[in-house]
């Protein structure tokens, strides 16, 4: 009953000043965890944007976080891709990592691994630009820092039904 | 409709006016002079200058309950919209539809650290139901309507417009929308069918039922509170209301238990812990109406009715959660009552109403009567019965005076009752009175106040008296921060830290430097006096009533206990010391 889960939603909202604010303040202000928020314009004529958000919380906090964001004035819709069944979620991280000799080598070869590319290099350091779902690329960052000094830039979250079923 | 070319500042005017607005209240400043000068130039709307912008949102929201109508309220940039901070905050709580102009340095000048600049939007954002900052006059037309429409619209809130000094000199075309149809926002107004069945169904089938109704059935409109009586008088079931709520069902019907919660009355307490189903209409789960969570109703079904779905499941989980109107919703369930010829089983309800009738024996808000000293509740009491054939409406301050006019003054409809719920901001009464009065310039309107509370709001007799409203301020003056200093006395051992009314002023002579009256009794049998003299005189009045200093005001929940754990009078509270987890409740 009081178990706490992790919710990946996805909210569409008109692409006006304040959204964002709106939706931030309102999980700062309910006391609502935010574990990653991302946003972009995902309609051709740039009006609506699409915000992912993972949060935790009790089933009824889950429940009221969507009912909170759904009454949002500019809040068209909101989806809980983790109770509406199979999604697909992803996220981007670039990784610069400093080292040298052996530690450099094995750090390319890791990266080999884990399909991630050489966005950068220098004779002391390479970045690594890696795409994946959170636990890979914390996998590979945990990886990174036993060979050098790390340094990590990562996107948030984003995620996406499975199936043909369009929003 | 042909579009029309006018400056911003009259759009505002002409904007206000086609959406029927008759008054405003506001006060001036450099950011809104376009608006004021435009204003000058017009006779269709009225402006009420108070004497602080906080005095201004709550005259709107008094002026907003007591008709049904958005109030509407103008003040300058900076210091102006942070002033109406409480009131939104107010109007927030309580759901009151209130849209609020404030005037914005202009737009070049944004984020600058003008002069009079302050993130206006991003102050109000978490206070109002949504808010604008209208950046191009063109705009401007669709952004007020709009504005408008959300604030009155599904859950009632206050809406914020912003509005640069800039835009309110440029020129535009002003056209009135034909509908407001908004992208995003749509409020559910109906149910299902299915839930309105099983609604029906758990009605019909209950042996102690019970209907818990609130502010909503006020905010949905007469239909709404007109329906709610046909379902209780239909369907047999006590009803209990919330203090949002009073006057929603009349206050003389005998299935009413009185209103609930930490000062509400044993009966409506005690079947709401021992009812089976509990049909919870336009009303939240508040913590002072629910007492300890864990003990909430433990064995009743619930079915909640509220058109926003973020009050359902938030404090307590219900069983039925039904989203939409309460007008069409009770609409829906009576019709398939009626269609269905539901006659619930006799025996059940004679035996849970034999037991109300027991609880209603305790006469929980009985009082030690007094021919020496005036008992609070005896100049309540007082008060009612004798503006009782009279078109009155009530607003109130914050305290123990305010807990006590909610058991001891009855209502019999809705719309005349304006108190501050959700929020409990003192000084809300005198503006809030203010607005009623505007509205109803030949009822009687009383703001039965503490004398902590008035002087919070107490420039505004000047407003008062400027537009000749002949509001009458019913002090109960027990020298006392009361309600605080009950509680100090409940939970810190009677330390009355700083809860003393130091050095207060005489209010008899401050009624007279307003230009108002004022009257002053300090025994009972001077208090009739006091009241038929208020009463007829077609001015302000400041009625300084003496009441008992150390009265404290019962029944109560004491924090963090349960519905059946009141406490009935002084001896009491000794004996049931207060739980830690209810020490640290508010
Ligand atoms: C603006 C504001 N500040 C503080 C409080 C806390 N508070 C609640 S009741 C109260 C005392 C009110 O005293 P009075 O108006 O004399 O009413 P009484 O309880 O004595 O009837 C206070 C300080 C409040 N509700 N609002
Ligand atoms: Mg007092």
């Amino acid at each position: 009953m009081d178990t706490i889960e992790r919710h990946t939603i996805a909210a569409l909202v008109e692409n006006e000043p304040g959204v964002l604010a709106r939706v931030i303040g309102l999980f700062s202000g309910r006391g609502y965890n935010i574990e990653s928020l991302t946003v972009a314009p995902v309609t051709p004529d740039e009006s609506m944007s699409r915000i992912s958000i993972v949060t935790s919380g009790t089933p009824m906090i889950i429940e009221q976080i969507k009912a909170q964001l759904n009454r949002l004035v500019p809040i068209a819709s909101v989806h809980d891709l983790t109770a509406d069944g199979p999604h697909v979620e992803r996220e981007f991280a670039l990784v610069k990592v400093v080292a040298s000799g052996a530690n450099r080598r094995e750090s390319l070869r890791i990266a080999d691994i884990f399909h991630a590319h050489v966005a950068d290099t220098t004779i002391e350091s390479f970045v690594f630009s890696l795409t994946g779902q959170r636990d890979k690329i914390e996998s590979f960052v945990e990886l990174m820092r036993a060979l050098g000094d790390v340094e990590v830039a990562r996107s948030g979250v984003v995620a996406i039904a499975r199936g043909s079923k369009v929003l | 409709m042909a579009s029309e070319r006018m400056t911003g500042a009259e759009m505002v005017i002409r904007a206000l006016v086609d959406q029927g607005v008759e008054v405003i209240f506001g006060y001036p400043g450099g950011a809104v002079l376009p608006i004021y000068d435009a204003l000058f130039k017009q006779n269709k709307l009225r402006h009420v200058l108070v004497r602080q912008e906080g005095g201004a949102v709550h005259a709107a929201e008094g002026y907003a309950r007591s008709t049904g109508k958005v109030g509407v309220v103008l003040v300058t940039s900076g210091p102006g919209a942070t002033n109406a901070v409480t009131g939104l905050t107010d109007a927030l709580m309580d759901s009151i539809p209130v849209v609020c102009l404030t005037g914005q340095v202009p737009t070049h000048l944004i984020g600058n650290d003008a002069f009079q600049e302050c993130d206006t939007t991003g102050i109000t954002r978490p206070c109002t139901k949504h808010n604008y900052l209208v950046k191009d006059v063109d705009d401007m037309a669709q952004t007020l309507h709009e504005a408008f429409h959300i604030s009155r619209s599904g859950r009632p809130g206050p809406v914020v417009v912003d509005l640069p000094k800039d835009i309110q000199f440029a020129e535009g075309d002003y056209e009135m929308p034909a509908e407001i149809v908004h992208k995003t926002y749509k409020p559910r107004l109906k149910a299902t069918n299915s839930e309105v069945e099983t609604a029906v169904e758990m009605l019909a089938g209950a042996k102690r039922p019970i209907v818990y109704a609130g502010g909503g059935v006020i905010n949905s409109g007469p239909r709404a509170h007109e329906l709610l009586t046909r379902l209780v008088r239909t369907t047999g079931a006590p009803c209990t209301l919330t203090l949002m709520g009073l006057g929603a069902l009349p206050a003389s019907d005998p299935h009413f238990l009185g209103m609930l919660g930490m000062h509400g009355s044993y009966e409506a307490n005690m079947a709401m812990h021992g009812c089976d189903v509990m049909l919870c209409v336009g009303a939240r789960f508040d913590d002072r109406v629910t007492g300890r969570l864990d003990a909430f109703a433990p064995n009743a079904k619930k079915i909640h009715i509220d058109i926003d779905p973020s009050s359902i499941n938030k404090n307590v989980l219900v069983d039925l959660p039904i989203i939409g109107d309460v007008a069409h919703v009770l609409d829906d369930i009576l019709k398939v009552w009626d269609a269905k010829n539901i006659t619930p089983d006799g025996g059940p309800r004679q035996e849970w109403w034999k037991q109300i009738d027991k609880w209603r024996e305790k006469d929980s808000l009985n009082y030690q009567k007094s021919d020496t000293i005036i008992k609070p509740q005896y100049a309540i009491q007082r008060l009612y019965e004798m503006t009782q054939d009279r078109d009155t409406y009530i607003t109130t301050e914050v305290g123990q005076h305010q807990m006590w006019a909610a058991q001891h003054f009855k209502f019999e409809e809705p719309k005349r009752w304006m108190t501050s719920g959700g929020l409990g901001t003192m000084g809300y009464g005198l503006p809030a009175a203010i607005g009623v009065q505007l509205a109803h310039p030949d009822a009687t309107v009383v703001d039965i106040a503490g004398e902590a509370s008035i002087l919070m709001n107490i420039q505004e007799m000047a407003t008062a008296a400027q537009y000749r409203l002949p509001v009458k301020i019913f002090i109960l003056n027990n020298q006392y921060m009361g309600m605080v200093r009950q509680w100090q006395e409940l939970l810190h051992g009677g330390r009355y830290s700083e809860t003393y009314s130091e050095s207060l002023p005489d209010f008899v002579k401050l009624a007279d430097s307003f230009g108002a009256v004022g009257l002053r009794a300090t025994k009972p049998d001077e208090l009739d006096d006091l009241i038929t003299e208020m009463l007829s005189v077609d001015k302000a009045v400041i009625a300084d009533v003496c009441v008992d200093k150390t009265e404290n005001c019962f029944p109560m929940i004491p924090s963090g206990a349960a519905h059946n754990e009141m406490l009935f009078g002084p001896g009491d509270s000794a004996e049931k010391p207060i739980s830690k987890s209810g020490m640290v409740l508010v």
